[in-house]
């Protein structure tokens, strides 16, 4: 395998429902991308594009040939990846493989959605398609319903009392947004107390609003180059050293492991491995926070606390900067926002301008050099954990 | 190689208040809902088992935003339950007003209601038809 780096990053603002399409919003990113790796579109050689669910909000499948086109890479090999909410993320793997194995020395992953744009009963109704369509729909189960399930499920088994559980989850929220008000690219631009996130609506109990993140229209781009190829572009090389991915079933079909997610288990595993480090190596990570509780279950499943502390973790600022390991200072799903095509790359965005020291001063993780991002798909049905490094 | 229960099979069973599920010859493992492979050996020798129907609550939600075309469903209380065989399924638990279900359900015996209506979604555009689920009552 050939080492492989993160050259050029972009994302856009992400917003709720806007008139930009599919591929207006990918050519915004990937053309800033392309300029940041100081390499024109005919130096890309195939693109990797996440996209779950823009036949239903646009009415366009097969979109990444499309862009393609649009963005001056006519004829290259172009591929679509589905993982949810993951979809990004299984493309930058791809990618990252492709540049490893030698076969391309330029890619372009990311991703696009225009999820907000749906509305939220067919979001709600579109999104619920991750979950098992002939056996759990049915039941009425949406993507807050499974966390929900999950929140209540985590406080029995570790013994938190719910209502302890709800301050640590709308504190979780609360850091979210907090970051997310120094961060120019996110969706929600405002402070909120853990009294605000505490009396805002019920979505599924115990769920409220200011615990879940909203439907978002958004777009990210990265180019992958191989370390050779891009020795004069840059001096700042970020390497991708790890990544793995991993799959499960319907949720009740996890029983042995929930609340805990064994797919993330599985997937980080892997990317550890390959990197030749732990968790306590990682000095920043973006992690799936699609739900207050989720960020709970994925810093334990990562490796970042034990079972049934992180909620604890959370109140002593342990995750935040600063802290044992900052979660999600770019205010995460929750406040940047959640295109779910499009998230696993704006991960990988923020993690690569993370290490470059290039965020906001009120967000920027001192000397950060190792970071990590993990993407979760459905109810856990596509896991994927990508591992980058400071290469100077 | 023959899948031994199909969707089908399993949905026109639920409708009539029959939960199906399969064993696994080899580990005799209970699996439902239908799978091609044992997940827990690997085997493809599967039998095709009746089961009870009867369980315990492990976790739930009250889901307040429905899908789009299920509004009028909402409020309504989804429930996995680990059933006696081994098993968690999801389903509903309808014979409780949703406004006060809250955590003293989880550890909760629950059977399959035997004459409670509504146990089938109709479908709607994005669906292939219809589909059954459990409909839980607890235990008397
Ligand atoms: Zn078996």
């Amino acid at each position: 395998m050939r080492n492989v780096i993160v050259l050029g990053v972009a994302q856009t603002k992400f917003t709720g429902p806007q008139q930009k399409t599919g591929v207006e919003l990918f050519a915004e990113a990937s053309s800033e991308a392309i300029a940041a790796s100081r390499i024109t579109p005919a130096d890309i050689q195939a693109l990797f594009l996440g996209n779950a669910l823009g036949d239903f909000c646009e009415g366009q499948g097969m979109i990444q040939a499309f862009i393609a086109q649009n963005i001056g890479c006519p004829g290259i090999p172009a591929n679509k990846y589905d993982g949810a909410c993951a979809s990004a993320s299984m493309a930058v793997r791809d990618a990252f493989m492709w540049v490893a194995s030698g076969q391309y020395d330029f890619v372009l992953a990311g991703g696009v959605e225009r999820a907000a744009t749906m509305g939220t009963p067919l979001a709600t109704r579109t999104f619920a398609m991750f979950s098992d369509s002939r056996y759990e729909f049915p039941s009425g189960v949406t993507f807050p319903g499974v966390f929900a399930m999950l929140a209540h499920l985590y406080a029995k088994r570790y013994d938190v009392p719910l209502k302890l559980l709800k301050e640590q989850m709308a504190t979780v929220s609360v850091q979210s947004y907090r970051h997310g008000m120094h961060n120019p690219k996110a969706q929600m631009q405002k402070e909120v107390t853990v009294e605000d996130v505490l009396s805002s609506f019920t979505v599924a109990t115990p769920l409220q609003l200011h615990d879940c993140c909203p439907f978002s229209d958004g777009a990210a781009a990265i180019v992958l180059a191989s370390e050779k190829a891009a020795e004069k572009l840059t001096d700042k090389p970020v390497y991708v050293i790890g990544a793995g991915q991993a799959s499960a079933g319907p949720l009740a079909g996890q029983k042995d492991t929930l609340p805990r997610i064994y797919s993330r288990e599985l997937s980080s595993k892997r990317a550890y491995e390959m990197a030749g480090i732990g968790p306590e190596d990682v000095d920043v990570c973006e992690l799936h926070d699609c739900f207050s509780i989720a960020s709970l279950i994925a810093s334990e499943s990562l490796g970042f606390f034990d079972y049934g502390t992180s909620g604890d973790a959370w109140m002593k600022g342990e995750a935040d900067i600063g802290g044992k390991i900052a979660i999600n200072p770019s205010g995460g799903l929750k406040s940047k926002g959640h295109p779910i095509g499009a998230t696993g790359a704006a991960q990988v965005y923020e993690i690569v301008r993370q290490l470059r020291e290039e965020v906001e001063s009120e967000r920027q993780v001192p000397g950060a050099k190792i970071g990590m991002t993990d993407t979760l798909g459905g109810d856990g049905g596509t896991l994927v954990n990508m591992i980058f490094k400071r290469g100077w | 190689m023959e899948y031994t229960l199909t969707f089908d099979e399993y949905n026109r069973a639920l409708k009539k208040n029959r939960l199906l599920g399969l064993t696994c010859t080899k580990c005799s493992a209970v699996i439902t809902p239908p799978v091609m492979i044992c997940p827990a050996c690997g085997a493809g020798d599967l039998e095709v088992k009746e089961l009870s129907g009867r369980g315990v609550i492990q976790t739930f939600t009250v889901n307040f935003v429905a899908p789009l075309g299920r509004e009028s469903e909402a409020p309504y209380t989804v429930v996995m339950v680990e059933l006696d065989e081994g098993p968690w399924i999801m389903g509903n638990l309808v014979d409780v007003d949703p406004a006060v279900v809250n955590m003293d359900i989880i550890g909760k015996r629950v059977r399959m209601g035997e004459t409670i209506g509504a146990r089938v979604f109709p479908g709607d555009a994005y669906s292939a038809g219809d589909a059954c689920r459990p409909l839980f009552q607890f235990e008397k």
